[in-house]
């Protein structure tokens, strides 16, 4: 019998829960719904939450399905997603790039050194640089001229890549978006320009054009980065004036290969972070896309952040996928060596709880703003100090 | 040839009875007289009604709407029908307006069927729980595969009807044309356990499209299983009690407040009548929770106080009933007088 027991407890060990998730610290910490919205104007699914050097929060937010109307038979999408600022009490100030051409499915906010806004929309496959007075100063990407709808079916990826978990934080509805998922891909695109072909699997093109990109990331340089990401599987690389200089990743496993690249941060070092969602690992790299190390054991990464400061911490969010709350949700904080100091939170539509999480702003590192794909909110986290 | 033709009929017959039209089989029910308010909803100038959907009244009466206009849209009248506010206007979860509920708490929830999603309104308008997901842009963009509906999920939706709360706070979804099933979920929003499934079916506790629940104040669960023309009943668990066979296609239910509650339940004419159809169909039940039959109200008409089409009832107090109509694109308030004797019927 006392055999028995042993058998079973050794069996536990080995097939169990990995044993370094289970020793994480779980940190104490309250949340807090400051935004206040002007009566007719309502969060949706919140791609994208990020703060500037005075505190602001811009909140890029999913308020609608894009709008197709018809020319020439063709359908054309139109709007889809708003982005807003709030001063940092959560006062309304504005909302930026109202009915411009590039703002259909929210993905993404950052705001850069010099308190520039960066907006990065998954449909549109565009990156979009506002200056601090909200005028566009510089754009990456192309939008499909028109959609094909309803979509082709995905094709799959040349060479056969498995497309696993594509589009799953992202908000991808049953069965997630898979391969491609390239609607906005139309088939009317020039031929080439959209990916996929001349090079290996997920790699894209080697050019400047996306398809489903998810984050942008700058290094100290002023280099500008974009993990692109749904549709393609690579980091694309920019000088700091908008030039393409080189990408790299492919659709895989391997250290280097990406399955569905959801989020990027770059360190004072120049160590480039990446959430390799669909590989459930942050894969670090230096900044000519040398792969370095990898951290495992937090989930599948879909948001994560940098502190900023002399010492800096990684933010990462295991979360659940749309349609279900019961799994997942909590967000680990890691050193910059891949250690986990702590975690917090888990899936849910109640405070302190989170659903879906997108992005992570983490300028104050004890005071995070979390958007959620699910809750369609943006939660203030006070995290107390253990 | 013949064979053919006749197969054609009974093809007929059935997409007939699929599309929700079924002459009630209760015999002798007195007929309830009323009066429809005239113009009871004062709308502005430039605003205009479409389908009308839903509709729900709050606890000082304030009427909502939730229609389908150009854009689908949630209104709030007051207690006399003047026009308050807009409520909601653009948000990521108004597509096609299929429900609108007011909880105790005078919270206001929505069910969107283009969305396939729940959500629910504080009283200051703001929204404060997503039930559901509404499917991705561009998985969305993809054309509807054919075949079965895929497993129905804990936190999906397929196309839902209809929400209720018990005394607790549980919610209960009706879901709805793709799913056809009833979820249960705690007042956060966790998925505690649901009935049916995404097959149809006719056995108890199986639907051909819930279209609508309600749920009274011991918890009980009334479902209008619009396909199979009948009201089932349930347990707060979600157990199988009871049916109403008799009062033809239910479309949709309520239950109303108080020591003594009444049940009302709507045996629509159908979209798509055939010759003869209005003369069988479009009247109002109200019962006892057991299913006894107090009397019937309203018959089917393009003009007032007919009723094109009922597809929600508010029965907050049971004897001034709001309906909202889909083919009429207009809510009609109804003031309920004593029943009369069962003359027509004795007569016969």
């Amino acid at each position: 019998m006392k055999r028995t027991l042993l058998l079973m407890f050794v069996g536990l060990v080995m097939n169990g829960i990995p044993l370094a998730a289970q020793s994480v610290p779980e940190m104490s910490f309250d949340s807090a719904d400051i935004l206040k919205l002007p009566a007719n104007i309502h969060l949706g699914e919140v791609g994208g939450v990020a703060t500037n050097s005075k505190g602001d929060i811009f909140v890029y937010t999913r308020t609608g399905h894009p709008t197709i109307t018809i020319g020439t038979s063709r359908p054309f999408a139109h709007g889809g997603s708003r982005l807003f600022q709030f001063d940092k009490t959560g006062k309304f100030v504005r909302e930026i790039g109202k009915d411009s051409y590039g703002l259909l499915v929210a993905q993404q906010v950052r705001v850069d050194p010099q308190d520039n806004i960066w907006v990065v929309d998954q449909m549109s496959s565009m990156v979009m640089k506002f200056d601090p007075n909200g005028n566009i100063q510089m754009l990456l990407g192309r939008k499909s001229e028109s959609e094909r709808v309803p979509a082709a079916p995905p094709t799959p990826q040349a060479g056969g890549a498995a497309p696993a978990a594509g589009g799953r934080a992202g908000g991808g509805g049953r069965g997630g978006a898979g391969a491609g998922g390239g609607a906005a891909a139309g088939a009317e695109a020039p031929a080439g320009q959209r990916g996929g072909r001349g090079g290996p699997p997920g790699a894209g093109q080697q050019s400047d054009v996306f398809q489903r990109p998810t984050d942008v990331a700058w290094d100290s340089a002023g280099n500008i980065y974009v993990a692109d990401g749904f549709g393609n599987a690579r980091i694309a690389k920019f000088d700091k004036v908008g030039k393409f200089v080189k990408s790299w990743g492919s659709r895989g496993s391997e250290p280097g290969q990406f399955n569905t690249v959801h989020g990027i941060a770059i360190d004072a070092q120049g160590n480039v972070y990446v959430a390799d969602t669909g590989n459930k690992r942050i894969q670090v790299f230096d900044t000519d896309g040398n792969f370095k190390t990898q951290f495992t054991n937090i989930g599948n990464p879909a948001a994560i952040c940098l502190t900023p400061g002399s010492r800096q911490f990684l933010y990462s969010s295991n979360s659940n996928p749309p349609e279900d709350i019961d799994v997942d949700g909590e967000i680990y904080k890691l050193d910059p060596t891949g250690k986990i100091i702590g975690k917090f939170g888990k899936a849910g539509k109640e405070m302190k709880e989170f659903g879906t999480v997108n992005q992570i702003d983490c300028r104050n590192p004890n005071e995070l703003f979390v958007g959620e794909i699910g809750n369609w909110r943006v939660q203030k986290v006070t995290l107390r100090s253990n | 040839m013949k064979q053919c033709v006749a197969c054609c009929f009974v093809f007929l017959l059935w997409a007939g009875s699929a599309f929700g039209q079924a002459k009630a089989t209760a015999q002798n029910v007195p007929e309830i007289p009323f009066d429809s308010v005239p113009n009871f909803l004062k709308i502005p100038a430039g605003l205009y009604l479409g389908e009308a959907i839903g509709v729900a009244t709050n606890s000082k009466g304030h009427v909502f709407v939730y229609t389908r206009s150009a854009n689908t849209r949630l209104f709030e009248f007051d207690q006399n029908g003047t026009y308050v506010r807009e409520i909601g206007e653009g948000n990521y979860g108004f597509e096609f307006a299929h429900s609108v509920r007011v909880d105790p708490q005078d919270n206001v929830w929505v069910v969107d069927e283009g969305t396939n999603l729940v959500l629910k309104f504080n009283p200051a308008g703001r929204i404060v729980m997503v039930l559901g997901h509404r499917p991705d842009v561009i998985a969305g963009a993809v054309a509807s595969p054919g075949g079965p509906a895929p497993p129905a999920e804990k936190y999906t939706f397929g196309r839902p009807t209809d929400v209720a709360w018990d005394p607790q706070g549980n919610i209960f979804v009706s879901d709805g044309y793709v799913n056809h099933r009833v979820v249960k979920y705690d007042k956060n929003g966790r998925f505690l356990k649901q009935v049916g499934s995404e097959k149809t079916g006719t056995g108890p506790g199986q639907f051909n499209t819930p279209h609508s629940v309600a749920v009274d104040a011991k918890g009980m669960v009334y479902v209008a299983d619009r396909g199979n023309n009948r009201v089932q009943v349930f347990d707060n668990d979600l157990n199988y009690k009871t049916s109403f066979m008799d009062v033809g296609t239910s479309w949709t239910v309520c239950v109303s407040p108080g020591p003594h509650q009444y049940f009302f339940t709507s045996n629509s004419n159908p979209n798509g009548n055939t010759p003869g159809s209005w003369d069988i169909t479009g009247e109002i039940y109200k019962m006892e929770l057991d299913g006894t039959i107090v009397g019937k109200f309203g018959h089917a008409g393009k003009l007032v106080p007919g009723f094109q089409v009922v597809h929600m009832l508010d029965c907050r107090n049971p004897n001034e009933i709001i309906v909202a109509e889909i083919e009429s694109w207009r809510v009609q308030k109804l003031m309920l007088k004593q029943p009369q004797a069962t003359k027509t019927s004795s007569l016969r």
